[in-house]
Formats: C-alpha cells, structure tokens, sequence
C-alpha cells in the first residue's frame, strides 16, 4: 500500500496541466500496488490553484499557503514538502520534470534520505516492487531502476503519463501549517525575467515548431518560427545554438538540457539535429524536417524532410496555410 | 577564500554509446572519458574568480575508480590549485555520491561548491540539490550569471528557469550547479598540464571519511533506445503539406 504524495507546480495563480503528469502515475501506482494519493500545493493566496488540483481524485489537497512560500525557493519549498511527507508518513513522492522540481525536489529526498530517480517514463510492478524506466545518455539508454528504502523519490516526464478523466466530486481541501519561524532563509528571491508568452508552453503544446542554426536573427526568427507556429496554432522552440546567440531566450530550448517535448507534431526548422537536441524531442508522434542541407542528421529521425531553404520554404509554408 | 569544484568521469559527448551484451552497463572498451561538460564550466567560474582575487583557492575532486585520476589531472591543467580522489568501487547513486561529498566538504570547509547541473551520462539532475540538503546550506541550480558580493557573505545568481531567468541571492556558503550559458571553459594550455604536474593531488578512501554511502538505486539493466527511423522526402511545400494535412492528420 502507497501513500503517496504529488507535488503540484502552477504559475501566475493557475496550475500547471503538467501537474496531470504526476497525478497519472500516482493513479497508476495506486492501481497496480493498492493506496492512495494527496495533491500538495505549496503558495501564496494559492487557493485558485488548489481549487483546480480537486479536481484530480486525490484523498486531499493538502495547502501549504503562506507569504512565505510566493516564490518557488527551494530550500523553504523542500523544507515544507519534506513536513508534509514526516508527517503524513508517505512512501513515495511525485513530480512532474521541470526545472521547479528538478531544484527542489532532488533536495526533499536528501532531506528525507530516500533514494530518487528522475525523468520516469514507465513503471512497471514485479513482485510488489515498483520498477521504473527512465532515459540515460541524451536518451539514447533506457534504464531500468528500482529504488530501496522506506521513502521514494520519482519527477516523471510530463508526455509519459496523463491524469485519469476528473472526477465529480471535488478532493476536500486541507490547511498544512506552516512554520514561518522555522523556515530555512538561506536565500533571497530578487526578480524573474518573465517574457510575456503569447504562445504556448512546449511543453504543453500539439504542435511545436522549433527553430536553429539557419535563422539569422531575432527578428527572422520571430518572422518565420512565430509566424508558423501561429499557423498552426502551436509552440515555439529552439536549438541550443539560437539560445546561446541570444537570439531566443533560454526557456525555449528544447534538448537534453532543456526541454524535452513529445508533440503531436514537431516542425525543425533549419536544425541539423545534433544528438543533445534529439534528446529533446525524438518522442514526438510526428517529426517534420526543413533543412538546406540533406545530409543533416534530423532527416535520419524526420518521418517527412524537405530539402530547403528556410528563407524561401517557410514563408512558402505561411502563406499556404493561412490559404 | 576556497571553492570545491566535483568532477565527474564521463564518456565523452560524441561518444556513440554501446552496452555490454548482458545490458549490466555501458561498453567502456575504446571510449574517451572526459570531464563533465557541465563541470567544466563550473571549474572555468571558480578560476575566473581566482583570476580577480589569486588569494582564492581552487580544489577540484572526484569520486571513484583510480582511474578518475586523469579528470582531476585535467582540473589542474585547467588552473585548479590541488585535487583531491576519494576512491570508490562500485556504483553510487546521486544521494550516496552527494554524502561522500559532504564528507569532502566537511573537510575542505570551502565557501562554495560549483558543479554541474546534471552530468551527461545519467543525466539525472540530482547530487548538488543533495549535497545542499545534507549540509543544511543554500543551492542555487542551473546558475547562468554569477556575480559574488563584495562582503564575501552572499552571492547574486540568475538561474535558467522554464519561465526564463530567475534572479536570487544567496547565503555563503553554499553549492551552486552551473548550465550552459555561464561562460565557456578555456582550453587546457601545454603550460597548464606541465604545471599540473607538480600539483598535488590527495587519496582518500571512503572508509577513512566515514561516510555510509549505500546506494538505494539499483540500476536492473540498460537497454539501447529504440531509434526512430528515417521517413520520406518531400519534393516541396505542397507535398509537405498534403502529407501533413492528410497522411500524418497532425495538422
């Protein structure tokens, strides 16, 4: 029997449908192990948010609202989670990967001195144990892990896993206390250079147009990357040689260090396809590919490639779809 | 003022990855080890540093095999001032890693420890968090700006968030985890490795630093991803679009 604990990650006063992610495996845990599962969302005036995760059939929605926890720094973050999973003796805590867990949560399985395994895509019980799969080596390795001890420490992959349909009766919602006093201030929030995103996440999105080396610019990237994302109603992203020109800003890229997708479609645009980027994106249910040059390994994963310049194709592409 | 700078062995970046044929581990006969790309440029910030203040000391350390001997030779050669290899069999996880360096840290007493955000053989994103969390400090992860108070006390940081740039400051000591923006490691100079040469470089072993470092995961086997393979060619955008539109139905 699990007693789980999901940690729920939101922005801007709304939850992340990433979070869904980490609710599916639980659902999943609890299904092939037996036990149950509470949503733990940690804020300030955070009350929209937890109103949204009782929606997802946890036993509760745990609060831990306070001032103190506005911004994500993680050692309150961690210091708070590990309270919570102490004191309602969980046996497994699960978040979904992103750069909000990746910091904080590593830091609550040391805390708790539980072993941890990131960026789970599957799971698998035998004899009782959960076993988990998870990609090494710019995921060109799968793993198969398992962890030992009282407490275990899983962020999934978002694309891995979904959350069963909601339920109809809301999860009740319970105040945690929190303990200002005894808070960890190790470290000061300053400030976010938050770009004001039209598009959406990613992460989140069905269709991902990504950009590299071949744009020239902001300006062209914005033109032609935007342009055809917004034709087609989806994300943009970015290779890792545009974030390090400073052409796009670094939450775009997508790879083994930044984001990884799993869209309905990704569009690379002028990427040649290096291992790292693959990493990030090889998931994806279909891979279309625009490159000059025909050599470039993205055509070795593309289910369609065009031989191209992205200068003449895309615009090309803009103008047909808007048609 | 010292900073402890971890190196991780790795397979190089181009490395082609090949498994051993029970799937126990990687296929280490042939391939180039090298320092951790994100380590490396933890080390470059902390010998930027020393460049601005030479009373810095610059301590890079390993755990493992003997072998690991070559990264912390590549550290020195680098700029760093000594090295120390805590030796090691077997494999440790992130947790037990991060309490041998804890150990390490103990002993050291540096104001900071810079590492990379995640090493890219298992990629897991985890040991620095740890290390923060074991000692009870501040951690600033995926740190893409470094800018250290003049009091010595603090340090101001912009971290690479999902969100964009998140600025933060904090409490010394403490570890911070380096991403790829903060700056590109210098190549190691001729000079650099005949000097490295009569550096020092300390042994210890696990059990002299009394660390319990059982790992609680347990890697079962490895198996090689599936790769995806190669579709067709279109002739033009028209065709691009009909594929898309009525073959693939994604748009």
């Amino acid at each position: 029997m699990q007693q789980i604990l999901v940690i729920a990650e939101h922005a801007h006063g709304t939850l992340k449908p990433s979070t869904g992610a980490a609710v599916g495996f639980a659902q999943k845990v609890c299904a092939e192990t037996g036990g149950s599962f509470d949503l733990l969302v940690l804020g300030s005036d955070a009350g929209a948010v937890a109103s949204a995760a009782a929606q997802y059939g946890a036993t509760e929605v745990l609060m831990a609202d306070s001032p103190a926890l506005a911004e994500p720094l993680a050692d309150r973050h961690a210091h708070v989670i590990a309270e919570v999973a102490r004191s309602h003796q969980s046996t497994l805590i699960v978040a979904t990967s992103s750069t909000f867990s990746k910091d904080i949560v590593p830091r609550v399985a040391a805390l708790l001195d539980a072993g941890m395994v990131s960026d789970v895509i599957g799971l698998q019980v035998e004899g009782g144990e959960l076993v988990f799969t998870r990609p090494m080596f710019a995921g060109n390795v799968i793993a198969t892990v398992k962890l030992a001890g009282a407490i275990k420490v899983v962020i999934v992959r978002g694309a891995a896993f979904a959350a069963a349909p909601a339920l109809e009766s809301p999860s009740p919602l319970v105040a945690v206390a929190v303990n200002v006093a005894a808070l960890p201030s190790l470290t000061q929030f300053i400030g976010r250079e938050e770009k004001a995103a039209s598009r959406p996440d990613p992460t989140e999105a069905r269709v991902v147009v990504s950009g590299g080396r071949a744009l020239k610019n902001a300006e062209d990237f914005e033109r032609l990357i935007g342009g055809l994302a917004d034709a087609l109603g989806g994300a943009v992203g970015s290779s890792r040689a545009l974030v390090d020109a400073g052409i796009t800003p670094n939450s775009l890229q997508i790879g083994q260090t930044g984001k990884v997708v799993a869209p309905e479609l990704y569009l690379a645009v002028g990427i040649s396809g290096a291992i790292q980027h693959l990493a990030g994106m090889k998931d994806a249910t279909v891979i279309a590919a625009i490159n000059k040059d025909g050599d470039a390994p993205i055509f070795e994963v593309a289910d369609y490639g065009l031989v191209a310049d992205v200068y003449e194709a895309v615009p090309e592409l803009i103008a047909k779809l808007k048609a | 003022m010292k900073i402890l700078v971890p190196l991780k062995r790795v397979p190089d970046s181009d490395t082609r990855i090949r498994l051993k044929a029970d799937g126990s581990g990687i296929e280490t006969d042939g391939v180039k080890f090298a320092v951790n790309p994100f380590d490396a440029i933890a080390l470059e910030e902390a010998l930027r540093l020393k460049e601005k203040d030479p009373s810095l000391e610059v301590v890079v350390v390993t755990v493992g095999r003997q072998e690991s001997v070559e990264q912390l030779r590549f550290g020195l050669a680098m700029g760093a001032d000594r090295a120390v290899l805590i030796l090691a069999t077997g494999t440790l996880d992130s947790l037990a890693v991060a309490k041998v360096l804890a150990a390490g840290f103990r002993r050291e007493k540096p104001d900071a420890v810079f590492m990379g955000k995640q090493a890219i053989d298992d990629d897991s994103n985890q040991t620095g968090q740890m290390l923060a969390a074991l000692l009870g400090i501040a951690q600033a992860t995926f740190v893409s700006k470094f800018e250290l108070d003049r009091s010595g006390d603090c340090a101001r940081c912009g971290r690479e968030t999902d969100a964009g740039i998140e600025m933060i400051e904090v409490s010394l000591p403490a570890v911070f985890t380096t991403d790829l923006r903060l700056n590109e490691p210098r190549y190691v100079s001729l000079p650099g490795i005949m000097r490295a040469k009569k550096k020092p470089i300390e042994e210890l072993d696990l059990l002299a630093l009394g660390v319990d470092a059982v790992s609680r995961t347990t890697v079962l086997k490895l198996e090689l991803a599936l790769r995806r393979k190669a579709g067709v060619r279109v002739k033009n955008v028209d065709e691009l679009i009909s594929k898309l539109r009525f073959e693939a139905k994604v748009i």
